[in-house]
């Protein structure tokens, strides 16, 4: 409990202290001080869950429960946002020495930083799924400052049409956890004299065949609608590529490697739900259709938005839509090697986009452009940067032996032996998907770099170690790994696949 | 549904909740955005009034404790930022035409029977009351949704949105007697800190545009050439 306590409260203080702090330069390094604080706690965390496999309790009237499947994606998030945070520090001053920022935003900037950890944290570990409600909601709200952060006509016009959207979105997520609750009233909760039994997910969970079926029908489609905003599937998807490509990048990085993910948390525990529910009826794999559905579109539809990018951020964000679209297909396909797949493909995605968005900073910076057709010969100005923009695109594009080839390969085992016909559209996506990042990739790097372009001061240990990892895991997943993403596995789909 | 056949303080939500469909409309309608403001704080007060009614007829204590946030938040805080802001960026004498406005007002309609019909299957017997108030809670929200599309104008555009907040307590409260606290407490903060935001970016899109027409931000899609310039 104590470990758990730090996990959420270290970013908690940390944005409290933030808004407070003026010189921003200290600002910087208080955030890497916090961020390194909560990944030890999130550490601490995981190594009581391994020891005891479940770490449960109240704290201020909110029922928490942490397990395999949601301290794996705590770790991940605190890890993402130490190293952001480092990538974040020498970036922002750069920033600042443009005088691209207001007076006070870098402030607000490092302050809605730890308030977004903080709700991506809390949404993960709550056992309530109102609570998760209010944190996703808070995570919107967040990081709507961060987008508009350089006050730019863009900047502002795409935090109008993510908050909106996601706000909207969001709305319609609530609509479905009080139908949910609905669903819930006439179960008779024994074991929990709580108030409120109806909102926590445990013991919704141990009563999920009790619900009633037609009301968690029509539930599943808000919570569908509502979460999938956030996890970017088409066609809600229209606020996700402006609000990546106008916010700061390290904002693109921790949107595209977390918030998204965490959306996609909501929504297959609700599915988790609804399957309980439907079981007896004559539909049992609603909620696992309805996700194959979207996903697959989502991800045919961002593959070929790639090819007709200009922007670099908006381009990457086409690619983070098309790979959550594969992550909802293979929850919604089921099973424990799908789901083995999509835990893994959840892990080395975020890695890698987020490596991928760092390096995309420095890009920028060196080319004075987020234009694709402006950014030319980077491996000439600067082969760090170069090279490691090349090495994550070919992970991230699912080449051997990068751990994305690893969850795409096991992903298309699940689905030929589940829906063989899928495979096809599967593969063409992903090979439509190849082709659009590399038709713009290469000539930004290996292009004619344009005169006097020059070479700027990098931190790229964030992306080496992230990069490093995903090779890793191509190469050979360690044995503690796997056996927390089979833990994980067996919760979703009550079966173990190692 | 018989409703006479219902308890009387069931009668009564089921009035006032339709007077909240009823508000939802004018919102629609209205082109002035200091009534559109009215309307949406009495919208507040009627959802306050339902969950007082509900506190009644139940025994779940808190549900006053709610019914006074919302009145302050829905009916009186919010009402007041919107009107101060109005003021502020002068934009009292503001009305926006409606372009069709009979087809806005037949869409509602429209989506009013759409969730009559969505809930139906929702049959066991005692939940006919239940069922009709979800019903009009998801109209509410629906047409909140349809607000936001059709009118242009930002402050409206806000309204919509906290009228969709409206449809959701009204949902939470009438046909489930109300979220746990800690979660309403969640989602009033939520709400309120959304309604700061927004007023910040009132301004700042103003700045940009030169307008609260939200129509003219379209620097960034897909098609357009604007949307890469020099940016470093």
């Amino acid at each position: 409990m104590t470990a758990l306590l730090l996990t959420l409260l270290a970013p908690l203080l940390g944005a409290l202290l933030l808004a407070l702090l003026r010189p921003p330069v200290a600002g910087g390094w208080l955030n890497l001080a916090i961020s390194s604080l909560t990944l030890a706690a999130a550490a601490w965390l995981a190594w009581l869950v391994a020891l005891d496999g479940e770490v449960a309790g109240r704290l201020v009237g909110v029922g928490f429960r942490v397990d395999a499947f949601n301290v794996y994606l705590v770790v991940l998030t605190a890890f993402v946002g130490l190293t952001t945070s480092i990538f974040s520090r020498p970036y922002m001053r750069h920033v600042r020495a443009e005088g691209r920022v207001y007076l006070g935003g870098i402030r607000v900037y490092h302050s809605m930083y730890q308030t977004f950890m903080l709700t991506m944290l809390l949404a993960l570990t709550t056992d309530n799924l109102g609570v998760l409600w209010v944190a996703v909601e808070g995570a919107t709200l967040a990081t709507v400052l961060l987008v508009s952060l350089y006050r730019t006509p863009e900047a502002i016009e795409a935090a109008w049409k993510y908050f909106i959207l996601c706000g909207v979105g969001i709305a319609l997520a609530l609509f479905g956890t009080v139908l949910t609750y609905f669903a819930a009233q006439h179960v008779d909760f024994r074991s929990a004299a709580q108030p409120g039994a109806g909102l926590i997910w445990s013991a919704l969970y141990a009563h999920a065949g009790e619900l009633d079926p037609t009301v968690m029908r029509i539930a599943f489609v808000f919570l569908l609608v509502g979460y999938g905003t956030k996890v970017g599937l088409v066609p809600m998807h229209q606020w996700l590529p402006d609000a990546h490509s106008e916010g700061p990048t390290p904002m693109s990085a921790v949107l595209s490697g977390l918030l998204l993910n965490v959306a996609l948390y909501a929504l297959v525990r609700f599915k988790m739900l609804v399957d309980g529910s439907l079981a007896a009826t004559d539909s049992p794999h609603l909620a696992g259709a309805l996700l194959m559905g979207f996903g697959l579109v989502s991800f045919m539809v961002a593959g070929l938005f790639l090819h007709r990018q200009r922007d670099i951020k908006r381009m990457f964000s086409y690619s983070s839509i098309e790979h959550m679209g594969l992550m909802t297909f293979a929850f919604g396909l089921g099973g424990p090697l799908a789901t083995f797949g999509a835990l893994l493909h959840m892990l080395v995605h975020s890695l890698t986009k987020s490596a991928i968005f760092v390096t995309v900073g420095h890009a920028a910076h060196i080319a004075g452009s987020q234009g694709i057709d402006k950014i030319r010969g980077l491996i000439r100005t600067q082969p760090a940067v170069g090279w490691s923009l090349l090495i994550g695109v070919a992970a991230i594009a699912g080449f051997p032996p990068f751990g994305v080839f690893t969850s795409e390969f096991l992903l298309l085992t699940a689905t030929m032996q589940a829906q063989p016909w899928l495979t096809l559209p599967l593969l063409t996506g992903l090979a439509i998907a190849f082709a659009g990042l590399f038709r713009h990739l290469h000539p930004m790097v290996y292009g004619v770099a344009p005169e006097g372009q020059r070479p700027v001061q990098a931190n790229l240990i964030p992306v080496a170690v992230h990069l490093g990892l995903v090779l890793w895991l191509g190469l050979a997943i360690p044995g503690f790994l796997a056996e927390w993403l089979n833990r994980a596995t067996q919760l979703i789909t009550g079966a173990s696949l190692l | 549904m018989n409703l006479p056949a219902l308890p009387l303080l069931q009668q009564l939500v089921v009035l006032l909740a339709a007077l909240v469909l009823f508000l939802s409309f004018v919102l629609l309608a209205q082109s002035r955005l200091v009534s559109a403001i009215h309307a949406f704080a009495w919208q507040g007060a009627l959802v306050a009034a339902v969950t007082a009614v509900v506190a009644l007829t139940g025994d779940s204590h808190h549900l006053y404790f709610s019914a006074g946030l919302t009145l302050v938040l829905k009916a009186l805080l919010i009402p007041w930022m919107l009107h101060r802001q109005v003021r502020r960026l002068e934009l009292e004498r503001h009305s926006e035409t409606l372009q069709r406005p009979a087809l806005a007002i037949m869409a509602a309609v429209g989506l009013v029977i759409f969730s009559s019909w969505l809930v139906l299957p929702m049959v066991a017997e005692e939940l006919t009351f239940t069922r009709n108030i979800v019903a009009i809670s998801l109209a509410v929200v629906l047409i909140g949704f349809l607000m936001m599309v059709v009118r242009q104008q930002a402050v409206a555009q806000v309204l919509g949105f906290m009228s969709i907040e409206n449809g959701l307590f009204l949902a939470a409260v009438s046909a489930t007697g109300g979220m746990p606290l800690i979660v309403e407490l969640g989602v009033a903060f939520d709400v309120l800190v959304a309604m700061v935001l927004f007023g910040v970016f009132f301004f700042q899109i103003r700045e940009s545009i030169d307008s609260l027409d939200v129509d003219r931000l379209n620097r960034l899609s897909e098609t357009a050439d604007v949307a890469v310039e020099d940016r470093p």
